[in-house]
């Protein structure tokens, strides 16, 4: 086994200083080392975004608490909605496609790995502006240091006379710079897939994850632009004394939430269908079956696509549109379901009659499989435009996005990182450790997430910072209290594994699991080079081919 | 098992793939529609709602000289790309300085249009709506503008230098697409601006 692999980075890194390796570190253009920078990042993030959380729930364990002032609970909240979406969400997905679409479609880079690198350090660069505003924010006007309007933003909150200081100016700022960040990184996800493919992989036959990232790509290019926009827009309105969103000199404030939301409602689908498409390749390997209607699912994800675009304003049911745009955007949000619906039965035909291995990776990603239906079935209900108006803005809309956030993207998330860890380190993960993290985090989520939609029944709104005793809200915001206690026990546990996988684990091997992709034909981790030679291939599954030369895919499909 | 083994027959004979440079600009471009997009629909939403003048139709007149210049520049930026395709390096140069020419004469044409709006009319960006909207919608314009021009004026150094030949076709293509795209957004923009809203 990779005995004409020459040596991978690190092997020799113990004669090598350390200020060298930095440097090599942070001057690199590899995509697989940018990728494990993006999926670093993300996780320092995450656990920051976490705290965050952890703040805000301990503030309302109970009524009339006083853990956190109201100033503090407002810039949690803005910060951990931020945080966990900008610079968490977004580069670990852009990570887990950096490190893995090279490797799929057998290619030795991306198409532009200098654009990648500049796109990487944007991004790392917003996200530092954004915490920076926790010092540098105070300016000469010594009002609130972190930004505090929410991370949507709504003018005219965001209007230089109730957003005075810098706090708003810094959360603009590192949106506008990761956002070009983003749109850099696209550019070369359509790029790479587009022009890099390794020969015979014709678009039917590329993996669905690299069909998936690109449909992701073509989708950040088209949202997250519109969100640039209207960040220009804020700042010239602050900066430049326009009147974009000054509603006293005629401006909207309802037209700043269409161009949020034109790009929010996008950017959930930007990041579930990588986790669509983590799942689409952990299913088949440890159900041991080929995927079940691949067509069907390149169908599907692009259908979802280019229904994505066209939901956005079910944000604003509440806001009092038109009865014609409350009708278009409830069919459209409505029809959304469908494509979903098909991937969902997919999945499960794929599961259908396979040899299931109930390994770390499976385990996530069957957690996905029901989380993410019941967050799709709650969705379904905040679709229609009646009920969003009795219960927008409440608790239940809190729980509805963080089952789809929590318990499908950062399950299938959690999932990829079981799954490709033996490639990227070398070493397989603790297997035990991996079962107590998927049983913790699946408790901590479930008392968290499900108790939450009763709050919200109840009428408790988002975003306060205490409430009433007596209103019937009190036990149940005990309970998701302490259902972060186990999630982050779970994500303890995940770290540790992590690190003490990297240390102590075994030797992975080039292919632990018996997979059929590309990344799996190469050394653990892969060479610099990627590849000795550049693959031919011949069918969605050429190591399958590979290793059954008597019966291979190429004669069926 | 080692990576070489992957490949079994040679699948497809001629193998080729898109250029990665076009799919590259094609995409920014698609971006950079997604920009404007929202710009030009904050236009049309605010026309004819500013509190106070001054109004589009008391002040804008329609640049149709330096429009013209602008939507030439992209006949000259083509036959540049042709006559380098065919090896023709002197050509090209004629044809890419006169492209840098007429770009830069329709900056001429936005400077003087801006300065006689803001020193003769009064009108800012923070004078009202329409201030607004116009000065960030072709600003926004004028500095792809500027963005083309620094890199023709780039490509143009270069070929003065004797440092541009036919290998380098492609990419001068490349970027003769974003010049197209500057282009096809001024016919949009000055259809908004010049047309529909005054």
């Amino acid at each position: 086994m990779s005995t004409d692999s020459i040596a991978w980075p690190g092997s020799e890194s113990h004669s090598r200083a350390f200020v060298d390796q930095l440097h090599e570190w942070i001057a690199t253009v590899d995509h697989k080392r940018l990728g494990i920078m993006y999926i670093v990042y993300a996780l320092v993030f995450l656990v920051i975004g976490g705290v965050e959380a952890m703040v805000m729930r301990i503030q309302l364990i109970r009524p009339h608490n006083d853990f956190v002032s109201p100033q503090v609970f407002n810039r949690m909240f803005t910060l951990h909605g931020t945080t966990m979406i900008f610079f968490v969400a977004m580069p670990i997905v852009f990570g887990f496609g950096n490190y893995l679409l090279p490797l799929m479609i057998g290619a030795r880079d991306m198409a532009f790995p200098r654009l990648n690198a500049f796109s990487f350090w944007l991004s790392a660069f917003g996200g530092f502006l954004l915490y920076f505003s926790v010092l540098g924010a105070n300016g000469l006007y010594g009002a609130g240091n972190a930004p505090d309007v929410g991370w949507f933003a709504y003018a005219p909150l965001t209007s230089l006379a109730f957003s005075p200081g810098h706090s708003t100016d810094y959360w603009t700022l590192s949106l506008l710079v990761s956002g070009f960040g983003s749109i850099g990184t696209a550019i070369n996800i359509v790029a790479t897939i587009l022009c890099m493919r390794c020969p015979g992989m014709t678009l039917g036959k590329m993996p669905l994850l690299a069909w998936m990232n690109l449909v992701m790509g073509g989708m950040v290019l088209l949202a997250v632009s519109p969100l640039t926009a209207a960040q220009i827009m804020l700042m010239i309105d602050r900066y430049l004394g326009g009147h974009f969103f000054d509603t006293q000199a005629g401006g909207s404030a309802v037209i700043w939430m269409h161009f949020f939301w034109i790009f929010g409602h996008p950017e959930v689908y930007i990041l579930i269908i990588p986790a669509f498409a983590f799942i689409s390749e952990i299913i088949p390997v440890f159900s041991r079956k080929a995927m079940f209607g691949y067509p069907i699912m390149v169908a599907a994800t692009i259908s979802i696509g280019f229904l994505a675009m066209s939901v956005w304003a079910h944000h604003m049911f509440t806001v009092g549109m038109s009865s014609n745009a409350n009708t278009f955007f409830v069919l459209s949000t409505m029809a959304i379901s469908v494509p979903t619906g098909i991937k969902i039965f997919n999945w499960l035909a794929t599961m259908w009659g396979g040899k299931i291995l109930f390994k770390t990776p499976m385990l996530f990603a069957i957690g996905f499989l029901f989380q993410f239906l019941i967050a799709g079935l709650t969705g379904i209900m905040l679709a229609s435009a009646p009920f969003d108006w009795q219960l927008g803005n409440s608790y239940f809309v809190v729980a509805h996005f963080h089952y789809v956030i929590v318990g499908g993207i950062l399950f299938a998330l959690f999932g990829a990182f079981y799954y490709w860890y033996p490639k990227m380190s070398g070493k397989m993960c603790s297997e035990t450790l991996g079962r107590w993290h998927f049983w913790l985090f699946l408790i901590g989520f479930h008392l968290t997430f499900d108790f939450m939609h009763i709050p919200g029944l109840l009428g408790m709104p988002r975003r306060i910072y205490t409430y009433e005793p007596g209103r019937g809200w009190d036990s149940w915001n005990l309970i998701v209290t302490v259902g972060v206690v186990f999630q982050s026990l779970g994500v303890l546990v995940f770290v540790y594994n992590l690190l003490w996988s990297y240390f102590r684990g075994e030797i992975a091997g080039s292919d632990p699991w018996d997979a059929w992709t590309l990344e799996w034909s190469t050394s653990s981790p892969p060479p610099a080079y990627n590849f000795v030679a550049i693959p031919a291939v011949l069918s969605r599954r050429p190591l399958w081919d590979l290793k059954h030369p008597d019966d291979p895919d190429w004669k069926y499909e | 098992m080692s990576a070489t083994s992957i490949s079994m027959t040679v699948p497809e004979p001629n193998w080729t793939l898109p250029a990665r440079g076009t799919v590259a600009m094609f995409c920014l471009i698609a971006a950079e529609a997604a920009i404007f997009t929202i710009f030009v629909v904050a236009y049309l939403f605010y026309a004819g709602k500013s509190l106070t003048g001054p109004q589009p139709k008391d002040v804008l007149e329609a640049p149709i000289f330096y429009s013209i210049c602008l939507l030439s520049s992209s006949l000259t930026i083509h036959m540049a790309v042709v006559a380098l395709r065919k090896g023709s390096i002197r050509n090209f140069g004629m044809w890419w300085g006169a492209t840098i020419v007429l770009g830069a004469a329709f900056l001429y044409g936005t400077a003087s249009e801006w300065h006689k709006l803001i020193y003769r009319e009064g009108l800012t960006i923070s004078t009202n709506l329409f201030g607004t909207t116009y000065y960030s919608l072709v600003g926004l314009h004028g500095s792809h503008v500027v963005i083309g021009l620094v890199a023709m004026t780039t490509v143009m150094a270069f070929a003065l230098l004797g440092k541009v030949s036919e290998e380098h076709a492609e990419r001068v293509d490349v970027l003769s697409l974003y010049w197209h795209f500057v282009d096809a957004v001024w016919v949009v923009v000055f259809t908004v601006v010049y047309i529909i809203g005054r």
